[in-house]
């Protein structure tokens, strides 16, 4: 017999699909019968969903170019090391 | 979509990440044959920088976003995408492969992220191992259905302010366990190696994120009308 409280602990795993089979028809049997926990279910997959469809935003462009440069410096600064050996001595 | 559990091999994730590149709303020069990932950290590792400005154009993105939702402000997650981007350039020798490159990317970053909460205010709460009672049972107050595809009755940038707003919100050991997991869709190892936490740790504050992401969002899709259920 599954609580409300049992379903909850479960839920993380529910949801990730993650349950073995004879917890999930467990699980699942608590849902149809229990509407608060069918909601509580529902919603959090629409959440993770939701988040999940989110892309990325594009950088802003000097955040961008500022990181380029940045780059750039760090590259210059190996190249001396790495390709002029005698530029150390 | 869900991740299989086992690791698609290399090419398969190039694929991937470009197709989700490709989604994306922005116009990059879009390459019909991008050069495989491995090859790309291979050259990079040699010092070639053109190789490396690639990897940084296909995760900056990614990298910010973690980020900013982290340290919750433009200029560290700046600084943090910088210093991250920097230090993996420098640092590619000790990158071995056997993880994703965005994994050990991301890692550098979250943990700089860190690095700046905790400079920033010595402060308790942004300890990851901050002992949360665990055993407690997660708190759900708000229960009401929500609209069929309430998302598209925004557009997409107030959705995306709907959404960060939520997240922001959170205390720092949920959003960060939340983002690497349900945002960037890392594995649960994954997220436990980055963070330096248990398997266990990940999942219980992951279920606790969700839930407060989830009663947080509820207040804003809920079909109106809707009687708010008790809960025990
Ligand atoms: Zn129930």
């Amino acid at each position: 017999m599954v609580t409300c409280k049992d379903f909850l602990r479960e839920l993380g795993e529910y949801l990730d699909e993650t349950t073995d089979p004879a917890t999930r028809a467990d699980l699942e049997r608590h849902i149809t019968e229990c509407p608060n926990c069918w909601v509580i279910f529902d919603t959090c997959k629409k959440t993770i969903q939701v988040y999940k469809g989110m892309d990325p935003q594009p950088l802003p462009d000097p955040v961008h170019n500022r990181l380029m440069r940045a780059l750039e410096q760090k590259a210059q600064q190996r190249g001396v090391k790495a390709d002029c050996p005698e530029a150390q001595a | 979509m869900h991740h299989p559990p086992v690791r698609p091999p290399r090419p398969m994730l190039a694929l991937k990440l470009d197709e989700r590149m490709a989604g994306s709303s922005i116009k990059d020069d879009a390459d019909p044959a991008p050069v495989e990932e491995f090859v790309l950290v291979e050259q990079a590792r040699g010092g070639d920088l053109a190789a490396f400005s690639e990897l940084v154009r296909r995760y900056e993105r990614r990298v910010y976003r973690t980020a900013r939702h982290i340290v919750q402000n433009d200029e560290d997650a700046e600084d943090v995408l910088q210093e991250a981007m920097l230090k993996a350039f420098e640092h590619l020798d000790s990158f071995q492969g056997h993880s994703k490159f965005y994994t050990w990317l991301v890692r550098i970053a979250v943990n700089e992220s860190l690095m700046k909460l905790r400079k920033r205010k010595s402060d308790r709460s942004v300890s990851l191992d901050e002992s949360i009672e665990t055993d407690e049972e997660p708190i759900v107050r708000e229960i009401a259905v929500w609209d069929d595809n309430p998302e598209q009755r925004y557009s997409q940038t107030e959705l995306r302010e709907i959404l960060d707003k939520a997240i922001d919100s959170l205390k720092p050991i949920f959003r960060t366990v939340f983002i690497l997991r349900d945002v960037e869709e890392l594995s649960t190892e994954e997220t436990a190696e980055i963070l330096g936490l248990s398997i266990a740790a990940v999942k219980s504050r992951l279920l606790r994120a969700r839930l407060q992401l989830r009663e947080r969002l509820t207040r804003t899709f809920k079909r109106k009308g809707d009687q708010i259920l008790g809960y025990v």
